[in-house]
Formats: C-alpha cells, structure tokens, sequence
C-alpha cells in the first residue's frame, strides 16, 4: 500500500469555534494506482490533499489520524522527515496554472528546483539534460526555448505542463493533482488528463486526482472517493460509482454532469 | 523575442542628471582643482570667473572644489545610510513577514517606536551620546531608515508567502531560508529598489541638514549642508555661495526622485 490516509480530521481553530473541514476520512491508493476524489468546493478535497501533502503545519490548525506513506506517518512527522518526501516522493500541481510559477525566475530554474534540494550532487550539465528531458515527456514543443522563457511567456495549458514537469522531475511515487485542469479550456483539459494518463502508465507514478469534474474522473481514475461537508459519503470503484450509486449525494452529482442530449436548439 | 521597454521622458532626465552628479562626485574623489583647506586671502568671496568656477568662500577657498568634495561626502553618507537601512530592514521585513508570529509583533512594535521618532531627531540623540562625526551621522540615519524599508519588505512578504508558487516550493521541500531569499526576494526588487531610491533622497537631505545643524562632517571637510550653513551670513555680499551648494543638492534630489518615478511607472 502506498498511501493510507486512517481516520483524518482537520479543524480549523483560529475562531472560537473550531471549525471541522475533514472529518474522520479513511481512504487507500494503491502503488501505480489513479485515485480520484470527488466533490463540490469546500467538501474538503483540497485540505485532504494539503494534509498529505504536508502543507497544513500551522499552530491555528489541529490535525488527527494518521497519513501512512509506505508505513511511514507523515502527518505528525518531524519536519526533516517530511522534507525527504516532499517533492521526491510526493509532489502536488496546483488548480491555477497562473500563480504557480515564480513571475521571476526562467522556466528552466524553477524545474530544476527540486533536483537541486534533492539530488545535490548532480551536476549543472546532468540537471540540464533532466530537465529537458521532462519538459519532453510532458509533450511541450522546442523543450530548450521554453526552459528559457519566463512564465508570463506561456499560455496557461503549457504553464500547467511545466507545472507537472517540475512535480515529475525527481520521478515521484505519488502526485497530487488539486483540480490541475480547473481553469483550462476543454480542450486542453482533456490533453493534461491524457498526459497524466500517460506519466500514470509509462513510469508507474500513482496518482490523487482532485476534482469537481466527474467526466474527468471517470476517464481517468480506477477508484473514486465521493466527499461532501468534510465527510467521506461513498467509495468505490469508477465502474461501482458510475452505474451503481449507493448514496443519495452521489446520485445527484451524477445527474449534475451536463449531457450533449440536453441541449436544445 | 525581447521588447525593448520604452523609458519615460522622466526616466531620460533623472537619468541625465544623476549621470553628471555622479561624474562630478567621481573626479571629486580623485582629483579637485585647488586643495579643499588652501586659503587664499586676495580671493576672499571672489565672484565666480574663469580661474574659480564657482567664486571663493569667506576664507578664500576654491568653492567648485569644495562643493566636488562635499557632494562625494554627502553621497557616501547617504549610500552607506540607505545601505544599512536597506539590508538591516530587508532582513526584518523578510524574517517577520514570513513567519510572523511573536517574532512580527515583537520587532514591528519596535519598528513603529523607532518609526515614531522624526529621523532627525533620532540623529541628535544618537549623535549627543556618541558624538558629532561622519560615521555616527551614517550608524544615526541608518537606524532611523530601518523601519520604512523593514515595513515595505514585510508587506511584500505577506502577499507573497502564500501565492501558489511558494507553496509549490515549500513542497518541493526547499529549505525556508531559501525560499525567503531565493524564491520571494527577487519578486520585491521593483518596489524595493524604488523606495530605495526614495530612502537616498531623504538621506541626502537628513544628510545636508545634520551637517547644516553641525553635527555632520566636521570642518575644514565640506559638506553641502555645511557648506550651507557657512554661507548665510554672506547670502547678500556673495550669493553665489549658497547658490551652487544648493544648486547641486536639488539636483542630487531630482535627479533620483525622476530615476525612481521612471522606475515605478515601468513596473
């Protein structure tokens, strides 16, 4: 098992009434697995993936449970543990392709970040040729013109391309993917879902799809978590979820989904 | 393809003008053409003429020359002022805009206490305790300017630490201290380098007017705002004292304060 997330909870207590978000949440990702976790904002998705991430060490939070990465807890881990994993073994991609790169550093650099924190003894020339050969995999055309652009220099779908870059480049075991294709077009949704589809496939990365899309989700994940209010209402196989909905929450967001045959003219 | 950005008819003019400023104040480092301190008592208060460019003072002495010297003293002091504020309050606004926490509130209520003060007066304190001097008048304003610097650093800190792009590298697992100088610093330079460039006007100034009070450069070494002072007695008989001191600390001024509104407009 790669990930076991066991009885999570995350309250919020910068009022003076704690405010629970994630509520006793379980959930399973298997090696190489895709899952995807669905629901509408503030279900709670994104805090859930901000946990296994390591992200929510602040002192106005309280977290419980355990998050089991290969066995090891990373939720109250100290943060030198936890530095190992982030970003070498876990790395996340971001809903907004328009923030998540640095305005002022060359595309090249911020890729390459991560090979300077985690593989310290490669050199200049072998971070180069990395680099470049994921800016390749993520299928990004003239890979050495655009590690040396800027991010303004970049349409959003090629920034979130250089974004999955820069999570794949120490070759992860999990990547986290908070809503990666929210605020692309279709059409560029549908490529970065076949990219990922494709990373999924060839280097056996496991993927946390977090989304609001169910299309997106049934095209691309194996299993689904369905989540609403902070508490997990149904999980299951995509197959399971799709044609055979147990929970009435989950019924509903499947006939949210808009269908062609809808449309009238 | 690089566009070449179009600089402002403003930009052009400080420019220009800091250029010559900064030409006058290099060949006053090296080279001046009489000694500062020689007196020459046939020209005491002689009108400017070709052999004096800018006349004599009251005890004869070359004013083009003095005013060379005087405008490379006042320009060390406010670079090494602006330095001090500008790398101590970065340091501050970087720390405490990144973590906050009781570290923020402890050194901002500092920050606001020594903020409080009229830098001038600040100086005066500092240098009744420690003494008149070049390098007490620098340690002086370089304290009093800390806290704008530190303000507009950590300012810029909190609406950086949480974009996206530092969370990204937060989880990257990039040490803190590198993303603080790293990864957000970089994104503050236009504000920091115009209020830089506003920091070195007002030390020009807090400069001309320390030394003008006395307690700056010490004579027989010129000053602008010494220079200043000496010279109000003899504003009738011998303007053209005061007038090119004064002259060339209002060019100093402008010309930086064009460079910096140039700079703001680009950004």
């Amino acid at each position: 098992m790669l990930l076991e997330v066991k009885k999570l909870s995350i309250e919020f207590h910068d009022h003076d009434v704690p405010e629970r978000v994630v509520n006793k949440l379980d959930m399973e990702l298997e090696a190489g697995d895709i899952l995807g976790i669905v629901g509408e904002s503030g279900s709670g998705k994104s805090m859930t993936a901000m946990a296994i991430a390591g992200l929510l060490r602040r002192h106005d939070m309280k977290t419980e449970g355990e998050i089991l990465f290969e066995g090891e807890e990373l939720l109250h881990a100290k943060r030198d543990t936890l530095r190992q994993y982030q970003g070498n073994d876990i790395s996340i991609v971001f809903q907004e392709p328009m923030t998540s790169l640095n305005p002022v550093k060359r595309i090249g650099w911020q890729v390459e970040e991560s090979l300077r924190i985690h593989r310290p003894d490669m050199s200049k020339d072998e971070r180069y040729r990395r680099a470049i050969e994921v800016l390749t995999d993520v299928e990004l055309e003239n890979p050495e013109i655009v590690y040396k652009k800027y991010p303004h220099e970049l349409s959003g779908g090629m920034r979130q391309r250089v974004m999955i870059a820069s999570a794949m480049i120490c070759e992860p075991k999990l990547l986290i993917a908070d809503e990666p294709t929210t605020a692309l077009d279709v059409t560029i949704q549908l490529q970065i879902v076949k990219l990922l589809q494709r990373l999924n496939r060839e280097k056996h990365t496991a993927i946390l799809f977090i989304s609001h899309d169910l299309s997106l989700v049934k095209r691309l994940c194996s299993k689904i978590v369905v989540m609403h209010n902070g508490n997990m209402v149904e999980t299951g196989t995509t197959e399971e979820i799709f044609h055979n909905p147990k929970m009435d929450y989950t019924k509903e967001l499947l006939r949210a989904i808009p269908r062609l045959e809808k449309i009238v003219f | 393809m690089e566009k070449k950005r179009a600089y402002s008819l403003n930009f052009i003019i400080g420019a220009v003008i800091t250029g010559v400023m900064l030409v006058l104040i290099l060949t006053g480092f090296i080279h001046t053409p009489y000694d500062i301190t020689k007196m020459d008592s046939t020209a005491k208060l002689a009108a400017p003429s070709l052999e004096h460019l800018m006349g004599c003072d009251n005890f004869g002495r070359d004013i083009f020359s003095r005013v060379l010297k005087g405008m490379g003293n006042t320009f060390t002091i406010a670079v090494a002022t602006v330095a001090i504020g500008a790398v101590c309050g970065v340091l501050i606004g970087a720390f405490t805009g990144y973590f906050g926490g009781w570290l923020d509130e402890v050194l901002m209520r500092i920050n606001d206490v020594v903020f409080a003060f009229p830098s001038i007066l600040l100086a005066l304190v500092f240098v009744s305790i420690f003494g008149t001097g070049k390098y007490n008048v620098v340690a002086a304003l370089g304290i009093a300017f800390i806290p704008s610097f530190a303000r507009i650093v950590r300012g810029e800190f909190i609406k950086y630490k949480d974009m996206d792009y530092v969370k990204s590298a937060r989880l990257a697992g990039v040490p803190k201290l590198r993303i603080i100088f790293v990864h957000i610093l970089p994104n503050t330079m236009p504000v920091l380098m115009s209020s830089i460039m506003i920091g070195f006007n007002n030390a020009v100034l807090a400069e001309a007017g320390m030394s003008y009070l006395g307690i700056g450069v010490q004579p027989p070494d010129a000053s602008l705002g010494s220079m200043l002072s000496e010279s109000q007695t003899y504003l009738f008989s011998a303007p053209w004292y005061a007038a090119f001191p004064g002259l060339m600390i209002i060019l100093m001024v402008l010309g930086f304060s064009l460079l910096a509104d140039g700079n703001t407009k680009r950004v």
